[in-house]
């Protein structure tokens, strides 16, 4: 179970903007979080991760990651983060990139075999495609067991066929090791497939979070809408 | 017959003073492209101060502080029985003053180049600022540490004004190649420094070829 009050003034283009975030997630849940650019998807993203700091707690199977006076640096909070633009280590080959988070050789080869991506193991990430670049991302995000997933637009800069592949993937990983995942997307068909709750965020507030069922309407068998 | 004496102790002194600021301007290289404190333009300007100024200034001042009267000379000759005035020791803290600006200026625009969010991967992988720096930021920099190095090392080598104020002329202590010139030219010896002009001159073309071939492959494989 994960608890989060955040609260954090926020200055946009739009001016200041009060992000004040009160939520309960439940373990292995999967939520997409929506909601229009600079309404602080990200920023909440990344201050879960501890990249960014805030007012207020986040106590994640009974750890503060963030209380009062305690702060856990980013380094000891076991995040997965897969980032829109991929961050990979453009030093190292695909196989590198993931050993370099854990030494665990058999987890990485069973997370390059669910990804498909065992032949490009030795490839140096540089020479790799947006849509292979994103299932390395995934799959280094996933090397050390994360106790949250978060995924900042992961699927934005890939083409229609990419998308629905790693969406897939998405969905074989989160069924194999169950982890809680936050999703940031502007992609209502890929949210409803992939996740089981949703939450919108308008100017720093929730102004919409439950069941994907009551949040997205259907508009044509395969599109949904807010 | 030609003596090698000064060239090989003014790569000595390039050696061991790109060596040095290795290890002083990563620091504060990393330190530059990460901050957004105040203090940063404070910082940026005295570490580039070195190239906008005459050496002789320059000179004047290192002479200045490292001399056995003033508290720092004083400092190391009275503790540790080292000279910092016309010795090889001298030459070397006077170097790391003046070629600085070349190690740190490389290094901190190809830190700041880097993708913020790939040093972020690597924090939340678990891994501290060091390890960071080490496994993730520098190899991914090889173009800017490489111009660093040598740049540093060949300006080291080239340097004049600060190497004679601080150094002198002591034949194998502080007689580096350009020092050599300057002192065959007094003595109208224009064939002996032509030659060693001449050497200079090619081995610094040579520099400045290999680093750019190098940064060229280098653009090269990063658009393959």
């Amino acid at each position: 179970m994960i608890h989060l009050d955040i609260h954090k003034v926020l200055h946009g283009s739009q001016g200041e903007m009060n992000l004040d975030v009160k939520l309960e997630i439940q373990k292995g849940e999967f939520i997409a979080l929506m909601g229009e650019s600079g309404s602080g998807k990200t920023t909440l993203l990344r201050i879960l991760a501890g990249l960014e700091k805030a007012e207020g707690k986040i106590e994640v199977e009974n750890v503060f990651w963030m209380g009062e006076k305690k702060m856990l640096a980013c380094q000891e909070r076991q995040i997965g983060f897969v980032f829109q633009d991929y961050a990979l280590f453009e030093n190292m080959t695909v196989e590198q990139n993931l050993l370099f988070v854990k030494d665990d050789k058999a987890l990485a080869l069973k997370l390059l075999a669910l990804t498909e991506l065992n032949e490009l193991a030795s490839r140096n990430v540089k020479s790799l495609s947006g849509g292979q670049k994103q299932r390395v991302s995934l799959c280094r995000a996933m090397m050390n067991k994360p106790k949250l997933l978060l995924m900042d637009e992961p699927l934005s800069s890939l083409d229609a066929k990419m998308r629905v592949k790693l969406q897939n993937e998405i969905v074989k990983l989160h069924k194999e090791f169950g982890t809680t995942t936050i999703m940031v997307s502007h992609d209502t068909e890929a949210s409803y497939t992939l996740a089981d709750r949703i939450l919108v965020l308008d100017q720093g507030k929730v102004i919409k979070d439950g069941a994907k069922d009551k949040i997205l309407q259907k508009v044509t068998t395969t599109t949904y809408s807010l | 017959m030609i003596d090698l004496g000064p060239f090989l102790l003014s790569f000595k002194l390039a050696g061991v003073t790109t060596l040095i600021l290795f290890v002083i301007a990563l620091p504060l290289s990393w330190y530059l492209s990460q901050t957004e404190s105040r203090s940063k333009p404070v910082l940026e300007a005295l570490t580039a101060l070195p190239i906008v100024l005459p050496p002789s200034v320059l000179g004047f001042y290192i002479l200045i502080v490292l001399s056995p009267n003033s508290a720092v000379g004083g400092f190391f000759e009275d503790l540790f029985g080292v000279k910092l005035v016309f010795t090889f020791t001298g030459l070397v803290v006077a170097s790391c003053f003046y070629s600085l600006p070349f190690m740190v200026q490389p290094l901190q625009s190809g830190f700041e180049a880097l993708n913020k969010h790939m040093l972020e991967a690597s924090y939340l992988a678990g891994k501290s600022k060091l390890q960071t720096v080490w496994y993730v930021a520098l190899p991914n920099i090889k173009p800017s540490l490489i111009t660093a190095l040598i740049i540093t090392f060949a300006h080291t080598v080239g340097e004049f004004g600060v190497v004679l104020m601080v150094g002198g002329s002591i034949p194998g202590e502080t007689k580096v190649a350009s020092v050599a010139i300057y002192e065959m030219v007094e003595v109208m010896e224009y064939g002996q420094a032509h030659i060693y002009s001449a050497i200079m001159v090619l081995m610094s073309f040579m520099v400045l070829m290999a680093v750019y071939i190098f940064n060229h492959k280098q653009k090269k494989i990063g658009i393959l």
